[in-house]
């Protein structure tokens, strides 16, 4: 499933990260790359953006960001 | 070869929020001085440590590949191609040991540079609660450069830090450990044989798309490097992946390897940043302490602030009686000086002065919140409702500082990466409605709404304050939708962002926050709202003609030989008090404001008003004192009494055919031009800094006037329509 429709607590093993351009570079340089695990800690007041953790930090991205990670749970 | 070039130099690079202000903090003390990189608003912060050394703090930055202004510079002072920036001797990386990943990604990059690399791993202590060890030995054979453990904060493993520093001058560059593909390495040396220079920065424009490399490298070599490089991206994606994922893969791949050899991480309860976010970045309990913290930051800026304010502007005050009261008797008294020293410098430097202390509280509670780690936080909850009008959540707090100070407010938009919205920020800032304005509402809420109660309970004039602040806001939202559309392109705005780890804010970077920013705002609003009070000072001093000043003095000598005492003293300070109104009409100033009177007509003003505000447009505020003057109530008197009087003044005033020249719909109209109009010459010389561009300077400047005028006119019009 994408991480864009995961919810608070759910998440997984990124499988794909698609898509170019600056701000998917951005999220892969953070480590937001295949083989990472990734899960939703929160959802912004009007559901956009989300809060994930990943290698012991958090990071805000927009859903429309997110739609271009896909997760195994 | 000079002393200065040959002071050797040490970078500090590293990921936003990983310390490395306080290292930097630590290594400098007192000696370090801010200043910006020519022609970019990207602060340079350089100082010396022990040893003669000279320390450059560098924009925080994830990666080498950079995007932003901030990034751009980063790269380019760290590679020695920045003009007027010698090339670094040593490179310091410093590395949040609790995320240790991300923080190698850039050691990995910086590693390729070529300069003696050391890395500062800090925040073991967050690492430490976080269930995560690090072998440091290991770590440092991995990637093979030196690693000095630190807790910043704390101070530990600076004297480490410095030893470390000196012991990796001229030594050679470390070899890189992470490999690129051979495959990547083949058609990076060619285009390293084709256009020479930098191999990094001919990695950072291969892999960058759309990147600051690839922009600078394209304007020296021209078109021909730019067909190079799209035939080698086709090369390098192998089966439609970009450059950029393939170093993301790699990389990550080489230091998960590094990773699991010299971390070790054991399970613990959720770290306090979790529990925290559980409850501050909440849909619902997120929202209400958001709009508590925002709510109590505004109101004690306001609070706090004014006892002070008055007691800088009463000092102010009494400074001019002082000079007045020293040259009387002199040659000078009266005199153009006097006029020059009381009424232009003095007020010009009270003016600024006496917003001080509203700025330095704002610049507090926003390094505190920065700090502590909240900022980011409210980005994060304030993102999808500054959508709204095209802007992302990073706008948030630029915007609301506006509501105290436009120039913080303005110079706040620098956090900003993407250079678009940076610009519209900026453009929409100045139409908060900030303390200067507070006067003009106040005066003309004063005079003209009546103190009546709508619904038994809501004032009328608060009311009426209230739509002066919507106003602006209301009037922001389509100009930032507009300008966001029409405003030169640049690459889409990101919101990927960290959120640090909660802590608690250390004094004294807190301090070093507020002392910088306070300085760079007396510094540049300090000059410029000093040199416009002054030419402001001489439009409404000169010419005097001769005839007023003998009408006076006439009328002097008359009272003195009639009057005594009490009754004579009265009548010489009306005499003073019509003169100074007779000169002023007189003036340049007063000329024009019959020359705009015209063009003020259908606003419903008179030619005293329009006068009032080109008085006004360095300083908004200046059109309280102005109208004093020209309603011969002269400045001397304390300033809620000045009120008093002016607003009764005002109800008085009438146009020659007997009319009444004040009444609601020409207040109201007065209101809403002070509230959309850019009548501050330090916000606009702010903006141009800021934007770097006298261009957008004016265009602010001038649709905020256009925008005023227009929206004054239907007010007045509107009034006038439903008053009859």
């Amino acid at each position: 499933m994408r991480l864009s429709e995961c919810r608070p607590g759910e998440g997984g093993r990124i499988t794909k990260v698609s898509g170019g351009g600056p701000s998917v570079q951005r999220l892969m340089e953070m480590g937001v790359v295949e083989g990472a695990d990734v899960r939703v800690v929160g959802v912004a007041p009007l559901g956009d953006p989300i809060e994930v953790t990943l290698h012991n930090f958090l990071l805000s991205l927009r859903r429309s960001e997110a739609d271009n990670v896909e997760v195994a749970p | 070869m000079t002393t200065a070039a040959a002071a050797r130099r040490v970078v500090l690079v590293g990921n936003p929020n990983t310390g490395k202000t306080a290292i930097f903090n630590a290594l400098t003390g007192l000696s370090q001085r801010v200043a910006n990189y020519p022609g970019v608003t990207v602060e340079k912060k350089v100082g010396r440590m022990r040893g003669g050394f000279e320390v450059v703090d560098l924009p925080g930055t994830y990666s080498l590949a950079a995007h932003s202004p901030d990034e751009a510079i980063a790269v380019r002072v760290l590679l020695g191609e920045q003009q007027g920036e010698p090339r670094p001797d040593v490179a310091v990386v410093v590395a949040d040991a609790s995320s240790l990943k991300r923080s190698l990604y850039l050691v990995t990059q910086v590693v390729e540079v070529g300069v003696p690399v050391v890395v500062a791993l800090n925040m073991l202590d967050i690492a430490a609660r976080a269930g995560i060890s690090v072998d440091v030995a290991r770590l440092r054979a991995e990637i093979g450069v030196p690693v000095v453990p630190m807790v910043a904060s704390r101070g530990t493993g600076v004297r480490d830090l410095i030893d470390a520093i000196s012991a990796s001058l001229d030594q050679a560059p470390p070899e890189p450990r992470f490999r690129w593909p051979v495959r990547f390495e083949q058609i990076l040396d060619e285009l390293v044989a084709s256009f020479g220079g930098s191999r990094v920065l001919l990695t950072r424009a291969l892999v960058d798309a759309c990147g600051a490399a690839e922009a600078d490298l394209e304007a020296t070599h021209g078109p021909a490097f730019a067909t190079a490089l799209r035939d080698a991206r086709l090369r390098v994606g192998t089966n439609g992946s970009t450059p950029a994922a393939l170093e993301a893969r790699v990389r990550y791949g080489w230091i998960d390897s590094v990773v699991a050899a010299c971390q070790e991480a054991r399970p613990v309860r959720r770290s306090i940043t979790n529990r925290l976010d559980a409850l501050l970045t909440h849909r619902v309990h997120g929202t209400l302490i958001f709009v508590g913290i925002m709510g109590a930051m505004f109101l004690s800026v306001f609070e706090w602030a004014a006892p002070i304010m008055d007691l800088i502007s009463g000092a102010f005050d009494r400074l001019g009686a002082l000079i007045a009261g020293a040259l009387s008797g002199t040659a000078l008294a009266r005199g153009p000086l006097e006029s020059l020293l009381v009424d232009g410098v003095v007020a010009g430097v009270g003016s600024v002065l006496t917003f001080l202390p509203q700025i330095v509280l704002l610049f507090l509670f926003i390094a505190i919140l920065e700090e502590c780690g909240y900022m980011a936080r409210t980005a994060f909850l304030m993102d999808r409702v500054m959508r709204f009008c095209g802007l992302s959540g990073h706008s948030f707090i630029p915007m609301l500082s506006s509501f105290a100070c436009a120039v913080p407010g303005v110079m706040a938009a620098r956090t900003i990466a993407n250079a678009r919205e940076r610009l519209v920020t900026i453009a929409v800032a100045p139409l908060m409605s900030c303390s200067a304005r507070i006067p003009v509402y106040t005066i003309m809420a004063a005079a003209f709404i009546p103190p009546a109660m709508i619904a038994g309970f809501l004032p009328l004039q608060g009311l009426v304050f209230g739509a002066m602040y919507a106003v602006g806001v209301l009037v922001a939202i389509p100009v930032a939708y507009l300008l966001k559309r029409t405003v030169r392109k640049g690459p889409p705005p990101t919101f990927v962002m960290v959120l640090p780890p909660y802590k608690v804010p250390s004094t004294r970077n807190v301090f070093m926050r507020v002392y910088e920013r306070a300085r760079a705002f007396v510094r540049q609003a300090g000059t410029i709202i000093l040199a416009m009070s002054v030419l402001v000072w001489a439009l409404g001093y000169f010419p005097r003609p001769a005839s007023i000043s003998r009408g006076a003095a006439g009328a002097r000598a008359e009272a003195r030989a009639s009057l005594s005492g009490e009754t004579l003293a009265a009548r010489l300070g009306e005499i003073d008090r019509r003169e100074a109104g007779e000169n002023l009409r007189e003036s340049a100033l007063g000329k024009m404001g019959r020359v705009v009177e015209p063009v003020v007509r259908p606003l419903g003003w008179d030619w005293r008003i329009g006068m009032a505000t080109i008085a006004a447009f360095p300083a908004r505020e200046v059109i309280v004192s102005t109208l004093g003057v020209i309603y011969d109530l002269g400045e001397g008197t304390s300033a809620v009494a000045r009120e008093t009087a002016l607003a009764s003044r005002l109800r008085a005033a009438t146009w020659p055919d007997g009319r009444r020249v004040f009444d609601v719909p020409v207040a109201l109209s007065i209101m809403v031009f002070f509230a959309l109009c850019c009548q501050c010459g330090s916000t606009v010389a702010t903006i141009k800094r800021e934007a770097n561009s006298w261009r957008w300077a004016a265009f602010v400047f001038g649709y905020m006037t256009v925008l005023a005028y227009v929206a004054a006119l239907v007010t007045y019009q509107a009034g006038r329509a439903i008053a009859g």
